[in-house]
């Protein structure tokens, strides 16, 4: 397939696949319905305590992000740290 | 046994007030008792949906001060016996509506009902916290599209948290009602499609409204779509909906694109 023919393809595909995709990105960051719904941010919040007390970091380059799965969750911590 | 129903979505103008309507009177219709209870202190609207706004006289508010009695308060339906409406408030005094008088006030319908439907507020004030708050079951109502969905989310947490049944531990029967569903848009990739909308929330499927004139129209005259336009598209899934809510094993009929299969069968030949 070349390169016209996919741009082609992608555009008569619609914007609902990127809507799904933002969606499940959000609802996950979100995650753990109702009163564990803040876990996330307080997680995040005491993470980016933590790293300031040793180094300078901007709080939005520090990403928490959560996999739930049926019988692991994983908890990915990503920081930027200036060099 | 009385059912009290919350009909829900976090998001305004996604079509709360028009299913409330309309399973009410398919509930009435299918020969149940039911009354819609008005949540939307400040703003109702059910009264207009319903064509009831002429006879409103006392309201919610008056019954949980105790100003009238609750039969005071209570409107029946002129096409259909066993409907009746609550209606809400137009005081600006949301502080008015209290969790002790909600309670007293479901505990009273529950008596007199088989089926007792709070149209809930948009938003996750107190209107809506109340409306769900003593409810056996809910309907959730969305529709295809980012905003809605994400709301819904956040709903379907609050009902697992929030309501008297998940506060004693037990679990809030909840339903999907996907409304302004347009089958032509989804078949295009424009749309959230079934499919997509039930794997973000993953609550089972009650009904899929869709996107239809009829719908308008009976807002419009002030009568329920099941009412009014009873072999429409619309009137037909919330039916459909009904009997599911009833415990009824009926088949799921998507909306389905009229034009796909040739539009298909033409592209490959064109192709």
């Amino acid at each position: 397939m070349s390169i016209f023919n996919w741009f082609n393809w992608n555009r008569r595909r619609g914007s609902a696949p990127v809507a799904r995709d933002r969606l499940k990105v959000l609802l996950e960051h979100e995650g753990m319905r109702g009163v564990k719904s803040d876990l996330l941010g307080l997680l995040r919040g005491e993470i980016v305590a933590v790293i300031c007390r040793h180094v300078t970091v901007k709080p939005e380059n520090v990403q928490v992000k959560m996999n739930r799965g049926a019988t692991v969750s994983t908890l990915a911590i990503d920081i930027e740290i200036p060099a | 046994m009385a059912k009290v129903l919350v009909v829900t979505s976090g998001k305004g103008g996604v079509g709360k007030t028009t299913s409330t309507a309309a399973l009410g009177a398919a509930l009435a219709q299918s020969g149940e008792t039911v009354v819609v209870v008005d949540f939307d202190v400040g703003l109702r609207n059910l009264d207009l949906v319903l064509g009831a706004e002429r006879r409103v006289v006392f309201d919610f508010i008056n019954v949980i001060q105790g100003t009238v009695k609750l039969s005071q308060a209570l409107i029946r339906d002129k096409r259909l016996d066993t409907l009746w409406l609550l209606p809400a408030s137009q005081t600006r005094d949301k502080d008015a509506l209290t969790a002790d008088g909600v309670a007293r006030v479901i505990t009273q319908l529950r008596q007199m009902f088989d089926w007792v439907i709070c149209d809930s507020p948009a938003g996750i004030e107190r209107g809506a916290m109340l409306a769900m708050r003593y409810a056996d079951a809910a309907v959730i109502v969305t529709n295809p599209e980012v905003s809605s969905v994400r709301d819904s989310d956040r709903i379907i947490g609050l009902l697992d948290a929030k309501t008297e049944k998940a506060e004693k531990g037990e679990v809030i029967e909840k339903h999907l009602l996907i409304t302004r569903y347009d089958a032509v848009r989804a078949g295009k990739g424009e749309m959230l499609s079934i499919e997509d909308v039930l794997e973000i929330l993953s609550i089972p499927l009650v009904g899929v409204v869709p996107e239809s004139q009829e719908a308008l129209r009976a807002s419009n005259i002030g009568a329920p779509v099941t009412l009014c336009s009873a072999s429409s598209a619309p009137a037909r899934a919330y039916c459909d909906a009904m009997r599911r809510l009833k415990g009824e094993n009926v088949p799921m009929t998507i909306p389905s694109d009229p034009k796909r299969l040739f539009g298909k069968l033409f592209r490959r030949k064109a192709a």
